[in-house]
């Protein structure tokens, strides 16, 4: 695995450090001692086939597994004793792969949810201009009448009003037209533009890989290789192995 | 005298309001329920016993203490509220993951424990409460305007009024607190996607704790209300929570002001049959129940899922 203390230095603090994390959904064994770090400002991706833990270990990291064991270190602060809640309010949010937006909010509501834990969130008014269709929908009654490209889009302009700084984001691209892909893609080069640290778990690698500082690719719970940005060309044929793109 | 069916107009105007008096128990029982049963998971048996010890607990006020009908009113919903908040603390939270049998079941327990001890320290055989004066009297109304005849009176009770009145206001705040507010979207969420709410760093289980809190305080509130219109006795809830159980069915769980009209709508039903056929005025609401229950199982304002 790749020397984490040379890319500390190269990159900035740690803000995520992930080290021999287990985690269980109820009898089920899903990860079998992951390790990674995330650095200041990075787009970190999380590469696999279904099934290898990807969203395990997002979800692991923001507390909603029922059992964790490891370190993950969040800024030098261990947090795999915490509870959920007391986890986002450190400054880490998630934007799940199901989108989870709620049927019985307006569209606005949905927005206004996630309660602002920190200075430096994006105002209302940044993210209508990020995401011009939300705008246009903020009156609609249901959250899930909006189009999945859309409910896409609020999953993710939710998380950035609230001041956390380090994003979880789960697939954001599953299911969605090539256009809305794209504009995600612009999203994601805004927001790492704009400070924020990234931890992206992706099917499609070609998406995945023109944003990301780092790929980590795993296989049954494991963290299996590490390809920097820099390495794509020449690890092609080992990516092809574990991914099968 | 103007009559209909050989009854007087009159009469019809009086069970239209004790109709609308009906009304507004179920739905401030039902409101609380309903919310409970959103956030918790837990079908709440012990809402008619806890409606009860509020009633019984306005009247030991006032008997012990001396305190006033308009303190009660206050006070009685936040003693209940904590009692609420100490049960689930100490027994519902156990539960969550569990099937909504073992709610029902630790509810149920709850009542007969309850109600057991209601009867060996008050009897069955029922507490007069007396209401404040202000609130004692009837009011006449002249019925001409609707019948063209100036001999038409009608004797409104003044309590049976408030009891409306209060009600309207109680589950209109309540659904504005729920359908309008930051808290409410909150408890919202919470209800569909508690796991998903947690992780944006909102602390669930407290939520879940003040629900339980807030349903037993209006269950309790309830209580004084009725401590006015009624003897007291230990199973006046048993009597009653069955059909508000039935107006849940109907209404459905989805919509808050679904409960409020499904159950004011079945207390002017009841009215109705209660004049047209008085023996059938104590199965037409489950007769509801059933025919809603085949037409649409998730009730007449719930969703289907």
């Amino acid at each position: 695995m790749a020397d984490s203390a040379e890319i500390n230095a190269s990159r900035g603090d740690t803000v995520l450090q992930i080290q021999g994390l287990q985690a269980f959904y109820g009898e089920s064994h899903i990860l079998h001692g992951v390790g990674l770090d995330v650095c200041e400002g990075e787009v970190v991706t999380l590469l696999g086939r279904n099934g290898a833990g990807k969203t395990t270990t997002l979800k692991s990291i923001i507390g909603m597994v029922s059992q964790r064991e490891g370190s993950i270190r969040y800024r030098g602060q261990e947090t795999i004793g915490l509870k959920s809640n007391r986890i986002a309010r450190i400054g880490i949010a998630l934007c799940p792969e199901e989108r989870g937006i709620f049927s019985s909010l307006t569209v606005e509501e949905n927005l206004y949810l996630p309660p602002v834990i920190a200075e430096g969130g994006l105002s209302i008014a940044e993210l209508y201009q990020l995401f011009p269709n939300l705008e246009e929908r903020r009156h609609t009654r249901q959250g899930t009448r909006l189009s999945g490209g859309e409910q896409q889009m609020l999953a993710i302009a939710r998380i950035l009003r609230t001041g956390a700084r380090l994003l979880l984001l789960d697939e954001p691209t599953e299911g969605l037209a090539p256009v809305i892909v794209q504009q995600i893609g612009r999203v994601i080069e805004t927001l790492k533009a704009r400070g924020f640290t990234i931890l992206l778990v992706e099917q499609n690698f070609h998406f995945a890989s023109a944003l990301a500082d780092r790929n980590y690719v795993m296989e049954d719970g494991k963290i299996v290789a590490v390809v920097q940005r820099n390495e794509l060309r020449e690890k092609e044929a080992l990516l092809q192995e574990y991914l099968g793109v | 005298m103007t009559t209909i069916f050989d009854l007087p107009v009159s009469y019809f105007g009086l069970q239209f309001l004790i109709g609308l008096q009906n009304g507004a128990f179920y739905a401030l029982l039902s409101l609380g329920l309903a919310v409970i049963f959103g956030m918790l998971n837990v079908i709440n048996f012990a809402h008619g016993a806890q409606y009860m010890m509020g009633a019984f607990l306005a009247w030991l006020l006032l008997d012990i203490a001396g305190i006033s009908y308009w303190w009660a009113l206050l006070l009685v919903p936040l003693i209940m509220g904590l009692l609420g908040v100490v049960i689930e603390r100490a027994f519902l939270r156990w539960l969550y993951d569990l099937d909504h049998l073992y709610g029902l079941l630790l509810t149920f327990g709850l009542v007969l424990i309850i109600e057991g001890l209601f009867v060996s320290v008050f009897g069955s055989s029922g507490l007069p409460y007396e209401k404040p004066q202000a609130l004692a009297g009837a009011q006449r109304i002249p019925l001409a305007m609707i019948t063209g005849n100036e001999r038409d009176m009608m004797m409104i009770p003044l309590y049976r009024l408030w009891i409306v009145a209060v009600s309207i206001v109680c589950c209109f705040g309540t659904w504005y607190a729920i359908e309008r507010t930051r808290l409410g979207s909150y408890l919202r969420a919470a209800t569909e996607n508690p796991a998903l709410v947690r992780s944006f760093g909102i602390n669930v289980s407290v939520l879940i704790t003040l629900t339980y809190g807030f349903g037993v305080a209006l269950a309790g509130f309830a209580g004084v209300l009725a401590a006015g219109v009624q003897a007291l006795t230990p199973h006046m809830g048993s009597n009653l929570i069955i059909v508000v159980f039935a107006v849940v069915v109907i209404g459905g769980m989805g919509s808050i002001l679904g409960s409020i009209i499904t159950s004011f709508g079945l207390g002017i039903v009841e009215a109705l049959a209660r004049i047209a056929y008085p023996e059938a005025s104590g199965v037409v609401v489950f007769a509801i129940m059933i025919v809603v229950l085949l037409m649409r199982p998730a009730g007449l304002f719930g969703r289907e899922n």
